[in-house]
């Protein structure tokens, strides 16, 4: 801890286009130390991670290797000096074997330029069984476990010697198991002085791991210092504690009656035990962690994932094929997070992205009718105070108008309850502020709302009620007196909360 | 030791074996059916028609290398037999207006020939970006079209070849002609570079995951690059061999067979979506539908249908590859659900 830090970041911004990821972030990697990073999502942690790693640039700023400055231009030139880094979901090559993908581009050869894959094998087993895993070098990737491939890139970082192992939230795919084997391997590098960067969420495990914890928020370092000085309190209050500087303009309606209750939904290894309701003129927003399982209850109860349980009723009709055709047909509308991938047709006009879900209702005849399709366009659009010409491919329009031309595209089909995921990620101040409004309104005029958010203020201005998951359950039903950021961070990262109350556990004894 | 005993808990023994090597099961195929056909018309196993066997299997086995490495990549070439055509014609018409030329020059003629046209499909999908099938479509007809221009009706024949050229189309040695040696040589070479040099390896990791191909280090471009030049130098030795084994070239020669090539490479177990295979599978993929076709012939078989059971070969063969790789899954996720 006295000595000097193995990799070190000095003052590093960065931003992408418009929006500032990092402002001044400082962060030290000292030897034999495992360095715990925790922060909100979106408080600018993977984009560090990627920094590190060779993949982004800094703006401004140096990144220092054993007191040395250096620029990593590749991926590879920052495992050459001795940073590796490994990712919730490996990038291996399937198709050949673990010796291989350990020693790509850079394999042992003969004195004939063969490779040896004697002294191939021979190396990777030797790695193999000091971490006391039970695989062979021969074994194909393909079909090894998430756990077994983080152990590939373990030992490729092994072999590179790395100096410094970074480990952006290995253990969000892991068995409970699989993360004690994985702890006993990272313990054993940290004996050897490697120093450890470790990125979770989960509170219990960087206790039970860190020397350090540094929290950041915002892309900004709010706190950081030795695990002595840390409670779990402390991190959470940390990790989101700032003003409510946005207005939110969520006004209160009376619930009208049920819109849609779904039992006991289960999928297996992705959520269970969820039950919830949605009323009339409600907004519920679904509050938890990336990879909670959030997005993976709406995509079910649209229709698009299968279910391996319960039941969704819609005004109290049980939907029986569990397809998107179905969904839509009862009255269901799903914007999804992913507006470009998911959302919009990006080479199409504002006016043909919006109608497509109404193709029926712009028919003439059995062709698309140029008159009905601006009308409804148009009617819409103007509702949600599109900036931007709709006969415009919506490519050329900003972020926060085409989330707008997405929101106006499933309006159309005016349904009875409309799930919104991430309806603000990557869009400007406005048009956040736009697309609030007008949830606001929808839910005033009587429909139904599930709004997924990771952003806790939008979620407690918004949401009359919040459902918190937590690893594929339901840790929390909180009104909207109750919802605090503190108390939907407890409940979202698994802890109960030590003082006040507020959280209602949903597993029942 | 313990790979061996999984397999064998894995139950079914020699089928298993044959299931997991594509090597095997075609050569196992190769020999049923060339027995099968034997013993219905026994004049299928004369030294003659071997003789011939060998011979129309080689230019396509020899291609079939050059496709191995673009597959392996999750790359096509399609451009493959206007190259040949063009070189063909090249190496002729050499012979033709230089009486004299040695063989070896018109040769590297055709060679360097088949690079250079390699060399634009390379520089078009490596460096413009602009996806292999779309590239090689597009050069596939431009090189025609510049061959016939180029050709403009004209012949080349026999007589103007020297015998000592034609000989390699022709003549034995331990009974198996020059032209198949030819082919067995490059096919060591081929083999041997895949496996045992760090280029060879770079081509699977490239076809099995390019974005952990750039992590690793490797210069994709460039690698993808090579992978074209190969497949056009062998494509232009192709051309000339074309020329030594049938004598008369005009405009059309060779054309279509990419479509012939790239069935042998899939039915021999290269795998489409790239990263799997090896080029002695895809040879004696190339084996096994110049067996089945000549078999179709000694059985009198209408013509018509050679075609269509050769897309039946390739059907089958992406079936079985879907169906082990479904088995697969299944068993991962067994695995899966036991942790």
């Amino acid at each position: 801890m006295n000595s000097e830090p193995t990799i070190e970041l000095v003052d590093i911004y960065k931003s992408f286009g418009s929006t500032r990821v990092l402002e001044g972030v400082s962060l030290p990697l000292f030897p034999g130390e495992v360095h715990s990073l925790m922060g909100e999502n979106g408080a600018g942690k993977s984009t560090l991670v990627k920094i590190m790693a060779g993949v982004h640039l800094s703006d401004q700023g140096a990144l220092r290797v054993n007191g040395r400055e250096v620029l990593f231009r590749s991926p590879s030139q920052a495992q050459q000096a001795g940073v590796s880094v490994i990712y919730q979901e490996p990038t291996l090559f399937r198709d050949l074997s673990i010796a291989e993908n350990v020693f790509m581009h850079r394999q042992p050869i003969t004195r004939y330029g063969w490779i040896d894959y004697a002294e191939m094998n021979r190396s990777v087993s030797q790695h193999l069984r000091q971490l006391g895993v039970s695989l062979q070098p021969e074994d194909p990737v393909l079909g090894l476990s998430i756990a077994d491939q983080q152990i590939v890139e373990i030992i490729k970082a092994l072999t590179f010697e790395a100096k410094a192992l970074i480990m952006d939230e290995p253990t969000a795919a892991l068995s409970l198991e699989e993360v004690k084997r994985l702890f006993q391997v990272v313990e054993r590098l940290r004996a050897k002085g490697v120093a450890v960067m470790f990125v979770s969420h989960r509170l219990e495990e960087v206790f039970a791991i860190s020397q350090r914890i540094t929290v950041m928020r915002d892309g900004r370092v709010v706190g950081s210092g030795p695990i002595g000085q840390w409670t779990t309190d402390e991190v959470i209050r940390k990790m989101v504690g700032r003003s409510l500087d946005a207005l939110y303009p969520k006004e209160k309606v009376e619930p009208g009656k049920v819109v849609l209750r779904v039992r006991d939904l289960r999928r297996a290894g992705v959520f269970r035990d969820i039950r919830f309701e949605v009323r009339q003129g409600e907004i519920v927003a679904l509050a938890g962690l990336v990879g909670a399982g959030r997005s993976e209850v709406a995509r079910a109860i649209f229709g698009i994932d299968a279910l391996d349980g319960g039941e969704v009723l819609l005004d109290g009709v049980a939907l029986r094929n569990h397809t998107p055709e179905e969904a839509m047909a009862a009255g269901i509308s799903l914007v999804p997070e992913d507006r470009q991938q998911q959302g919009l047709v990006m080479e199409m006009t504002a006016t043909r992205n919006v109608t497509l879900t109404v193709l029926k209702q712009v028919r003439r005849f059995g062709i698309v009718s140029r008159k009905k399709e601006r009308q409804i366009a148009g009617h819409w659009t103007q509702r949600m105070r599109l900036k931007g010409h709709i006969e415009e491919p919506v490519n050329v329009l900003s972020g926060g108008n085409q989330q707008k031309v997405v929101l106006a595209k499933w309006l159309a089909t005016k349904p009875k309850l409309l799930i919104v995921d991430e309806p603000t990620r990557g869009v400007d101040v406005g048009a956040k502020a736009e697309v609030h409004r007008t949830l606001s309104q929808l839910a005033n005029e009587g429909m139904a709302i599930i709004m997924i958010s990771s952003e806790l203020p939008e979620v407690i201005g918004m949401a009359d009620r919040v459902l918190v998951m937590h690893e594929g359950k339901l840790t929390a039903e909180l009104s909207r007196s109750e919802a605090t950021e503190e108390v939907i961070m407890f409940a979202a990262t698994g802890q109960t909360l030590s003082k006040s109350g507020g959280q209602r556990n949903h597993e029942s004894p | 030791m313990t790979r061996e005993v999984k397999n064998a808990s894995n139950g079914t023994g020699w089928l298993n074996v044959l299931m997991r090597s594509r090597e095997a099961s075609l050569v196992l195929l190769i020999v049923v059916l060339t027995a099968v056909t034997a013993t219905l018309n026994p004049r299928f196993l004369t030294p003659q028609s071997l003789k011939d066997l060998m011979l129309n299997v080689s230019i396509i086995g020899l291609l079939v290398l050059g496709q191995t490495v673009i597959i392996l990549m999750r790359q096509i070439d399609l451009s493959i037999s206007s190259t040949v055509g063009i070189t063909a014609f090249l190496s002729g018409i050499l012979f033709v207006s230089h009486p004299g030329i040695p063989s070896l020059a018109v040769v590297f003629a055709a060679i360097l020939a088949g690079l250079l046209l390699g060399a634009v499909n390379a520089i078009l999908i490596a460096w413009g970006r602009i996806p292999a099938l779309i590239t090689t479509l597009g050069t596939l007809y431009i090189f025609r079209g510049a061959n016939y221009a180029w050709v403009h009706g004209r012949q080349v024949n026999a007589v103007n070849v020297p015998g000592s050229f034609l000989a390699i189309g022709t003549a034995t040695f331990l009974g198996i002609p020059i032209l198949t040696w030819i082919v067995l040589i490059l096919l060591v070479v081929f083999a041997v570079g895949l496996r045992q040099y760090r280029a060879g390896r770079e081509y699977y990791a490239i076809g099995s995951n390019p974005n952990a191909a750039i992590l690793a280090g490797i210069n994709v471009s460039r690698r993808i690059a090579t992978g074209f030049l190969i497949s056009g130098a062998i494509a232009g030795l192709a051309g000339a061999l074309w020329l030594a084994r049938f004598g008369t070239v005009d405009a059309t020669a060779a054309e279509g067979i990419e479509l012939t090539v790239i069935t042998s490479t899939v039915v021999g177990g290269v795998a489409i979506t790239g990263g799997v295979g090896t080029v002695v599978g895809a040879v004696l993929g190339a084996l096994l539908l110049s067996v089945f076709s000549s078999t179709l012939v000694f059985l009198r078989v209408p013509s018509f249908w050679q075609q269509a059971f050769q897309g039946a070969m390739l059907l089958l063969a992406i079936a079985v590859d879907a169906y082990l790789a479904y088995r697969h899954a299944l068993r991962s996720r067994v695995k899966w659900s036991r942790v």
